[in-house]
């Protein structure tokens, strides 16, 4: 399956950018209901059912397509919130679901037949055989590729499935197989399968330790920083730590995905759709990251180069990083 | 049905760590002579780049774990990559033996072989429990971060034998990147296995030197030791029937004798965890099944 270029796919955590990924040119935009049926939970972040069902008429009419995701894991004895989430997207009209969790996916494919299913990175779904036990099971049309895969890796595994693949572009960036990774309710008793959160703002302090200030998750130190040093928000798995005797990043620096320089190679690879993390943030990083991610898709689709853009003010310690589609990361 | 504690059987997980071959193989030896466990998995699902020592030794481990009336099955990789790995995971359903199946991979693999599901595989509610009683699974085991009032939602209907993690560090990440070999200014290519340098895995701490996690080459796991011989009164209500403990360096036959005996009523829990503690110097919790913190030691368990 090979494109000549990449469906630019788009977070959105409110109507505002939504509208505001929509006019910078996302070919396709992603959102949540408000509920733990997906994995920004956050408050004062996602879509009502009215506000959803807007939101696909604003994208609708501009050809933009709108997926819902409802990638966390349905709570044991209490499915129902998501299998109303099924029934608002089949009333709304979405163009996809993005699931990752098998119990989901059975329902959906039963109850919703029409509405297209696409498999979350929740599921992590790494080689061609799991791939095609998902498309064999649930008829899934598109993956989500898990930030474990190099360029060559994902170009491989192309020629071996017939199921279109999304890989992550910019933002956030998991270290650990997503949908595989309990670090956050080890710390804080939330969690991105559970209760779609990683690393919660409810569990997050600073404080002020002699002249350094000190980020904690719960109990937990993630980061101390000198005066004047840039403080980041304590991601569990970007903090610093004591190992083998030394202090360092040992899972990651604070840092963002960015693959601008890899646009060509992953065209070529025959990759469908190119994602954006994000839907936690704000409109502007929404406007700004979108048009700069529309305008180096059609570079690369072009045949040329695109230009990496400054983007630094919306990463994670003002740094960004291939991540795991360079051998070297691992 | 409410179950009695006396018909809970006991699983001794997959060795997680990288210990000498001797060791490993040594280790399933005495198992198989003096541990009152039921069901043993036996297999590398970390790295598969320590996959070549174990498997030249899996059919002696095998056939001495069967003669001693084990029931024996091969644990199938936490996360499966390259071709090389895909390969080894196919292997697995030509030995013979049933498969524990802890990725997609293996399940798309699995052909007719008879096979169970592990801990990797997310089951979270009884639905997914119901898919994979329908795909013929005949046991399953539940990911360590469900707490009690999911684990019992799950397993009350259940058709087939429901097991959670009961002993042992909890394993809590999976990653590409290799943190030992990170930590050591290795890459995971050229990692010189330092990880077998760690018996228990690689301490990590806080800058406030607060014990953290521990890092187990490309896996990463709690710090404290989960532990329910407390809960297993309400494990038993909850219609959980087997348990699994994980391989530590500690004494694991003494460990699982501990667990039997409070399950059969011949000892008490709070006996049991004492002398549990005097087995690891680490700090208990449980905090999963009570749906807080992990790390964190709830109910009746002492905390150290």
């Amino acid at each position: 399956m090979t494109t000549e270029t990449l469906e630019l796919v788009c977070p959105a955590g409110t109507p505002a950018a939504l509208h505001a990924a929509v006019d910078a040119g996302a070919d396709t935009v992603y959102c949540g209901l408000l509920d733990e049926t997906n994995a920004r939970n956050f408050p004062g972040l996602n879509f009502s059912a009215a506000e959803l069902e807007d939101a696909a008429a604003y994208a609708h009419k501009r050809g933009t397509k709108i997926l819902l995701a409802l990638n966390t894991y349905m709570r044991a004895g209490a499915p129902k919130a998501w299998y109303q989430a099924v029934d608002i997207a089949a009333h709304v009209g979405v163009d996809a679901l993005i699931m990752a969790d098998i119990g989901l996916l059975e329902h959906a494919a039963i109850h919703a037949p029409h509405i297209r299913r696409h498999l979350s990175v929740q599921a992590a779904a790494s080689t061609p055989e799991a791939v095609r036990w998902y498309k064999d099971r649930f008829d899934v049309r598109r993956v989500v590729l898990p930030r474990v895969l190099t360029v060559p890796e994902i170009a491989n595994l192309i020629t071996e499935i017939d199921v279109e693949t999304e890989v992550f572009g910019f933002g956030g960036l998991c270290v650990m197989t997503e949908g595989r990774c309990s670090l956050s309710s080890y710390a804080t008793g939330k969690s991105p399968n559970m209760n779609g959160v990683c690393s919660p703002a409810s569990h997050v302090r600073y404080e002020n330790c002699g002249s350094r200030l000190v980020s904690k998750l719960g109990d937990f130190t993630i980061n101390s920083f000198d005066e004047g040093e840039k403080a980041g928000y304590p991601t569990l798995c970007k903090g610093r730590f004591e190992a083998n005797g030394k202090i360092s990043y040992l899972f990651e620096d604070p840092t963002s995905l960015n693959v601008v320089p890899l646009l060509p190679d992953l065209i070529k690879s025959g990759v469908t759709a190119l994602k954006l993390e994000g839907r936690q943030r704000g409109r502007a990083y929404t406007e700004k990251v979108v048009s700069a991610f529309r305008e180096a898709i059609d570079t690369a689709a072009a045949g040329l180069m695109p230009t990496t853009p400054d983007l630094a003010v919306f990463m994670e310690g003002g740094k960004d990083t291939t991540g795991a589609y360079r051998k070297s990361w691992q | 049905m409410p179950h009695s504690s006396k018909n809970i059987t006991l699983t001794l997980g997959p060795v997680l760590f990288n210990w000498p071959v001797e060791q490993w193989r040594d280790f399933y030896f005495r198992v198989a002579d003096e541990a009152p466990v039921d069901r043993v998995l036996v297999g590398e699902i970390v790295c598969s780049k320590r996959e070549p020592f174990f498997t030249p030794h899996l059919p002696d481990v095998i056939e001495r774990l069967e003669a001693a009336g084990k029931t024996v099955a091969l644990a199938s990789p936490i996360l499966v990559m390259n071709k090389r790995e895909r390969d080894a995971v196919d292997s697995l359903f030509e030995v013979g033996y049933p498969v524990e199946i802890n990725d997609t991979t293996a399940l798309q693999m699995k052909r007719d072989t008879a096979f169970s599901v592990g801990p990797f595989i997310n089951i979270y509610n009884e639905a997914a429990r119901a898919y994979f009683e329908k795909l013929g699974a005949s046991h399953i085991c539940l990911p360590g971060e469900l707490p009690l009032s999911s684990i019992e939602a799950i397993a009350k209907d259940a058709n087939v034998p429901i097991e959670v993690f009961a002993f042992g560090r909890m394993p809590l990440a999976i990653s590409a990147r290799c943190y030992h070999a990170r930590a050591n200014d290795l890459s995971k290519d050229s990692c010189r296995y330092v990880c077998s340098e760690d018996q228990d895995g690689m301490d990590v701490d806080t800058l406030d030197d607060d014990p953290f996690l521990t890092v187990n080459g490309v896996q990463t796991l709690s710090r404290t030791f989960h532990n329910v011989i407390s809960d297993l009164d309400e494990l038993a209500a909850a219609h959980v029937s087997a348990l699994r403990l994980s391989p530590h360096s500690c004494d694991m036959v003494e460990a699982s004798n501990l667990f039997r005996l409070v399950l059969d009523g011949k000892l008490d829990a709070e006996e049991a965890n004492d002398r549990l503690a005097g087995l690891v110097d680490q700090t208990f919790s449980n905090g999963f099944l009570y749906g807080t913190e992990g790390f964190k030691a709830e109910g009746n368990l002492v905390f150290s």
